[in-house]
């Protein structure tokens, strides 16, 4: 029997059926049958009812991002079909109920309530779901049985036996069907873990000596805060539900001014609340850390969809001038190596970081390596009696004491002051401070960090991408095998690294690959470097690019060449 | 024993109309810090933005002066991320009642250990003379033309119904009382709320010294403020404000006691990993 490379399932049903309890057990089990694995979900905002699926790539080889290609789609509701028909191909098998699938040339009719309701109630319908997938793919049937275990740990032995058993009931049925659809195993996968984007940001976090999180739930960045509030017992967090975002932006702030690192976690709503809060970080020169999850604006937009339109917003949010930094993680692996950095490079600079996710990313998931170690570097000095909040030095970095360590007092206002943070008027010192605070743009531009290039030293054309899109384009070009193409990924997009000026410079031509409808990127590296941006990419439709689109996108682009 | 001018902070250049409530207000608090023996590296004075909000400009202290009705949720950070500190959030009736209303009402939910010593003067004096959430009804001000016609916010009656631990009202041309109430305040464990009548000598001429004399009463020793409806009527009546603790109660679970960070390690989050 030839083996598959990979195979794609597709799992697509209303809201409230359990296609993301399938998910989380799913996910496991392959990978405890030493198969890569890659899922990414897409959910409509409601609770029960409409249609939502979840994207599973199962492979013998690394899987890190999304695509169109379904191999096997898993329908439990009627209007499943019709929203994901144009994914589907000639091979695509239809599982599920008859009157869902009867009309579909590959199908197979599988009553997962019925079965489900042998073993006493139509509600174990996920675990047979979980079980037939798992059957067809040939996963291992230990790795099911204790997964179903541990995902219904918290419910009674008899609801735990049940749904064991129609998980095993439905291995059976998969196994019985004979569809072909099994992969060799991978020993190396037992040395991976299975992370999320939002786990990777709150990890990432916590490595970084994050304590304190205060935040509003928004979609989609709240998993981080769950994320985060979960690990409070074992890490010492703070963990602050605040009565509104400005309240959350606000505490944060306080929260780094008396010693604690913090962390607010929101959406481009919830951060439109508090710009004048990353304003009053400006000025005090008191570090924040901001992780922005982005979903497609304006106002309420698609909330619980994907999109990239919120760099501009981060770019300029509050009044007056000072320093930031905005980190735009491409890959799960980024997503924490860059919030941890965020929270050494707000403490060491007294800025506002941002980090840049989006709901695509957030929502992913796949198996990484150990994630490094990570250092925390806190930059408080203890305090004497003499201690000025704002000495004037020659970087513009002020030595940060905290109240109560040390002698001196720790004075800041958010009016125009003085070095010991007193409130003036005076023309000469208000110059001396907006210098001062602009000052640190040096260093932080100093130790930007390096776009990220992929391809051969002689291509002519590239590809630029930031962000969540880091991990489609790299396969859609790896699977193009044209070495003319290169790729420039950036994880951070301000300031725009001076060092990234070489890599335009040696290409022929250059286009820019984002999520949103104005080029938001490409504008700003417009502006950086004074040169045109004009080829672009762009997608806004609420939903990630896959593999397939980017590659008929610049496919496109050459023909026009 | 520290004395009220070890709170001064030398060549201040203040801001405040001669004359101006503001003045007895400093005077007692920094009576009661002295009477309290609290050392200014020990204490945090939080406050938005007003003339109230000069407050720790001129106060010995640390101090966190961040935005137009942002001091509660800054003092209470500030509380959770270090416990051992005395926090305290100042400001003036808009900046607390007005643009920070939502957080006002939240903060008497949490009952963090910080005190609140709100400046009430019923008027916007920073921004020269429209009304504020406290500008009786049919007062006239430069905005105003046709008078107020919306009824007063009234703090202590919100915070009597949200059940706050502390509540107190107080007269900033009675220093004796304003400085036990404010030492009540900050010994209480809880939130405490302190609104302090102060006339605006500049744009509120209404309620001036004089009225608030004559319009205030002070509440007897006999008085119990542990009884929640009694303060209830207290705290809606209009012929004459009651000033005094007006309601206390005791047995409200602190905040930042609760936070699962310090059910077994009672280290400041601040300090943890800072070296003595």
């Amino acid at each position: 029997m030839e083996k598959k490379k990979e195979i794609s399932v597709v799992l697509s049903g209303a809201a409230g059926q359990g296609i993301q309890t399938v998910e989380e057990i799913l996910v496991r089990v392959i990978k405890d049958s030493d198969l890569y694995v890659f899922a990414t979900k897409e959910y409509m905002s409601r609770i029960r009812g409409g249609n939502n699926s979840t994207t599973l790539r199962i492979s013998c080889e690394p899987v890190h991002a999304n695509i169109d290609r379904i191999d096997l789609l898993v329908v439990l509701n009627e209007n499943a079909i019709d929203r994901l028909r144009w994914r589907m191909n000639d091979s695509t098998i239809v599982l599920g109920e008859e009157k869902f699938v009867r009309n579909e040339p590959n199908h197979v009719i599988i009553d997962f309530s019925k079965i489900a309701e042998s073993f006493g109630n139509r509600i174990y319908a996920n675990s047979v779901a979980t079980g037939v997938l798992a059957g067809i793919m040939n996963l291992n049937v230990e790795a099911l049985k204790k997964n179903i275990e541990e995902h219904f740990s918290t419910r009674s032995k008899e609801i735990i036996g049940a749904n064991v058993s129609a998980a095993l009931k439905g291995y059976e049925i998969g196994r019985s069907l004979n569809l072909k659809l099994e992969l060799t195993r991978c020993e190396e996968v037992k040395h991976k873990r299975l992370l999320s984007g939002s786990k990777a940001v709150a990890l990432g976090a916590v490595a970084a000596g994050c304590n304190f999180v205060s935040s509003y739930p928004m979609s989609p960045s709240t998993v981080v805060f769950t994320e985060l509030a979960k690990m409070a017992k074992s890490h010492g967090i703070l963990v602050e539900q605040a009565e509104d975002e400005i309240a959350a932006a606000n505490m944060v702030i306080a929260a780094w001014y008396a010693g604690a690192r913090g962390l607010v976690t929101t959406s481009g709503g919830g951060f439109a609340l508090m710009c004048e809060a990353i304003s009053l970080a400006g000025m005090i020169e008191t570090p924040i850390v901001v992780h922005l999850g982005q979903r497609p604006g304006p106002a309420t937009g698609l909330p619980t969809r994907t999109e990239q339109a919120d760099l501009n917003l981060v770019l300029y949010a509050g009044h007056g001038e000072f320093p930031r930094v905005v980190y735009a993680p491409g890959s799960i692996e980024e997503a924490y190596e860059l919030t941890a950095r965020a929270f050494n490079v707000a403490d060491k600079f007294q800025i506002p970081v941002f980090i840049l996710t989006d709901q695509y990313l957030l929502d992913s998931y796949y198996l990484v390596d150990q994630l490094p170690e990570v250092s925390i570097e806190r930059h408080i000095v203890k305090t004497n009696q003499n201690y000025r909040r704002y000495e004037i030095t020659e970087d513009g970095i002020s030595p940060r004491g905290i109240p109560g360590y040390g002698d001196g007092l720790v004075r800041v206002d958010s009016d125009e002051h003085d070095e010991f943070g007193h409130i003036t008027e005076s023309a000469s010192v208000r110059k001396m401070m907006v210098e001062k605070r602009l000052k640190k743009f040096k260093r932080i531009v100093e130790e930007s960090l390096t776009p990220r290039f992929f391809g051969s030293e002689n291509y002519e054309l590239l590809l630029v991408s930031w962000g969540s899109t880091f991990l489609i384009v790299r396969e859609a070009l790896r699977s193009l095998g044209n070495d003319k193409i290169a790729h420039l990924h950036f994880p951070q997009v301000y300031p725009v690294p001076p060092t990234a000026k070489r890599f335009f410079e040696k290409a022929k031509k250059i286009i820019f690959i984002e999520q949103n409808a104005t080029g938001q990127f490409a504008n700003l590296i417009k502006q950086t470097f004074c040169m045109d941006t004009s080829n672009r990419i762009l997608k806004y439709d609420g939903f990630p690019y896959s593999v397939e689109q980017v590659l008929r996108a610049v496919r496109e682009k050459l023909e026009v060449e | 024993m520290f004395q009220p001018n070890d709170y001064d902070i030398p060549n201040a250049d203040i801001a405040w109309c001669p004359g101006c409530g503001n003045f007895g207000i400093m005077r007692a608090l920094k009576t009661a810090l002295a009477q309290l023996n609290l050392s200014p590296q020990n204490v945090v004075i939080v406050s938005g933005i007003g003339q109230a909000a000069k407050m720790p400009q001129y106060v010995k202290a640390h101090m966190f002066n961040g935005l137009h009705g942002r001091s509660l949720p800054a003092a209470v950070a500030i509380k959770m991320a270090n416990p051992e500190l005395v926090v305290i959030a100042e400001s003036g009736d808009g900046c607390s009642y007005g643009e920070g209303g939502n957080h006002f009402i939240h903060t008497i939910r949490k009952n963090p250990d910080i005190t609140n010593i709100v400046h009430n003067n019923q008027i916007y004096g920073l921004t020269k003379g429209q009304a504020s959430p406290t500008t009786m009804r049919g007062q006239i001000t430069t905005l105003q033309i046709d008078g107020v016609y919306v009824d007063p916010f009234n703090p202590i009656a919100v915070a009597v119904a949200l059940d706050a631990s502390f509540v107190a009202r107080t007269f900033s041309g009675y220093l004796d009382l304003t400085v036990e109430i404010f030492k009540q305040a900050i010994q209480h464990k809880g939130y405490a709320l302190v609104d302090v009548f102060q006339p605006c000598v500049s744009f509120n001429k209404l309620n001036t010294y004089e009225w608030y004399k004559e319009n205030t009463y002070i509440l007897p020793d006999s008085y119990d403020p542990t009884d929640r409806v009694q303060a209830f009527r207290i705290a809606t009546e209009t012929k004459k404000f009651a000033l005094g603790v007006i309601y206390k109660n005791p047995s409200k679970p602190v905040f930042e006691e609760q936070l699962i960070a310090y059910k077994t390690n009672k280290t400041p989050i601040a300090y943890r990993g800072l070296i003595a």
